[in-house]
């Protein structure tokens, strides 16, 4: 095992690298995904009609394969390509789902008697929103984040097939040269990066629920 | 206190239902409500579950909007006015006080005044203000969640909520009705004793016919709609309108 230690040391500038340009797929990615979901989940909220179709429809773009996504982006325009930028696309369309969905899911299940209250002591709709519903959907939507973006640092690592970079450049070359420590060298800093991001935003997430216990 | 252009001319109550209809779907809720709440004048709307006096509370602060009649609030039709200033000048107090979860009781008592885009400085002193007043001492009580609280320490904070930026009609929905008999007793006892002191009109909700007895000035008894009898316990007691009246009255104090 110590030539393996050995081959990451030796790696240790291009496994940095790598890691940061995963960590920026992953960033960008989840923070346009809430950018995109948070407004939509909220608007469902208002038009519940609307909620079952959507929430379905993401769910269905959810089961297309990650790499067959990827392949389906290289020729559209604008979105697509080779490089980051497709990446990211991919990225932003699988965290979606569950930031719509708990964003829906936690303004839903706020208690209809404090919606009631609210309404009743003369929040304007906003007002309520800001001040009441949004911070007890809160731990449900940082729920919904934390799983995007575990999701993404797992999805991220495929994205280096179209060329966008990250860890998965070094397990792809671990898998063609039949490499194991190559591949061990990308997918290790991949899953403690996956375990950060988890105990980060669950840390947030808790902190943001006090309310409910003390 | 109020002032008055003439002797000719009288004030219009705090509340008036004048032949109020409601319904959802294809069930009728109120048939036909004529009700009204003088100045400084406690009533209480009762009756089987069912009868619309919940529906009759919640067409005061438009939570709900009739379907004919007209609901005035001290002499202006609720529908001509901006529904969120009616709101805000209107106390409200639920059942098992509807606070707020995520906020301390401090924020909860001063959430209207926050609405009314008060100074922090005024509403931390007008909170301090109510919690004394229902008997909450404010340096124990000001930063605790709603969690940390009794039931009827909750339902304090729920009237000083509603209290909080002096309006001058207050609606009470089922306000002690999740109580324990002591703490109820003591909220009502309580209840009298801000009411002497703030002179509020007040509609409260009740189930309880007791608690209106020893609460409200006047008494409505309604059934399916309509209001039966209105008026004193002495009235109630001693010359029930009709047989349901009689009946519920007997029940309710038996």
């Amino acid at each position: 095992m110590t030539g393996f230690w050995e081959s990451l040391w030796q790696r240790r500038a291009e496994i940095v690298a790598l890691t940061g340009q995963h960590v920026v797929l992953v960033l960008v990615s989840t923070a346009l995904a809430v950018a995109i979901g948070l407004p939509l989940g909220i608007a469902l909220t208002r038009r519940p009609r609307l909620a079952k179709p959507v929430l379905a429809a993401a769910s269905v773009i959810q089961t297309v394969p990650s790499l067959a996504l990827f392949g389906f982006l290289i020729p559209l325009p604008l979105l697509g390509g080779i490089g980051a930028r497709t990446a990211v696309t991919a990225l932003v369309v699988y965290a979606l789902l569950p930031i719509l969905r708990n964003t829906y899911a936690g303004i839903t299940s706020v208690d209809p008697a404090t919606v009631e209250a609210a309404t009743g002591l003369g929040m304007t709709r906003g007002e309520r929103l800001r001040l009441v519903e949004l911070p007890l959907a809160l731990p449900v939507v940082l729920a919904g984040v934390r799983i995007a973006a575990v999701v993404s640092v797992g999805l991220a690592a495929i994205a280096a097939a179209i060329g966008a970079g990250g860890l998965g450049v070094l397990i792809y070359r671990g898998i063609a040269t039949v490499d194991n420590r190559l591949i061990l060298a990308g997918a290790l800093p991949a899953a403690l990066l996956a375990l950060a991001v988890d105990g980060a935003l669950g840390w947030l997430e808790r902190r943001e629920s006090s309310w409910r216990t003390t | 206190m109020r002032h008055s252009t003439g002797a000719e001319r009288s004030d219009p109550p705090a509340i008036a239902f004048d032949d109020v209809r409601k319904s959802f779907g294809g069930r009728t809720a109120l048939d036909g409500l004529t009700l009204s709440v003088g100045a400084g004048e406690t009533v209480a709307l009762i009756g089987p579950s069912g009868c619309g006096k919940t529906t009759a509370l919640k067409l005061v602060n438009r939570l709900l909007d009739a379907d004919g009649g007209a609901v005035r609030v001290l002499g202006r039709d609720v529908r001509s006015e901006d529904v969120i200033a009616l709101r805000r000048r209107l106390g409200y107090v639920i059942q098992e006080g509807g606070l707020f979860p995520h906020w301390s009781v401090e924020e909860n008592v001063a959430a209207v005044p926050r609405l009314l885009g008060w100074k922090e400085p005024d509403r931390r002193r007008r909170a301090d203000e109510l919690l004394a007043m229902v008997g909450l001492a404010p340096d124990e009580f000001r930063a605790r969640r709603p969690r940390e609280l009794s039931g009827g320490q909750r339902q304090r904070v729920g009237v000083a909520r509603a209290l909080a930026a002096d309006p001058p009609v207050v609606l009470m929905d089922e306000p002690f009705g999740a109580l324990d008999p002591i703490a109820r007793g003591a909220l009502q006892r309580e209840f009298l004793d801000w009411k002497r002191r703030l002179g509020k009109a007040v509609l409260l909700v009740t189930h309880d016919l007791r608690e209106a007895f020893r609460l409200a000035d006047r008494i409505a008894v309604m059934d399916r709609g309509r209001v039966r009898q209105i008026g004193t316990r002495a009235e109630l007691e001693r010359s029930p309108a009709d047989a349901f009246v009689k009946d519920f009255v007997e029940q309710g104090t038996a």
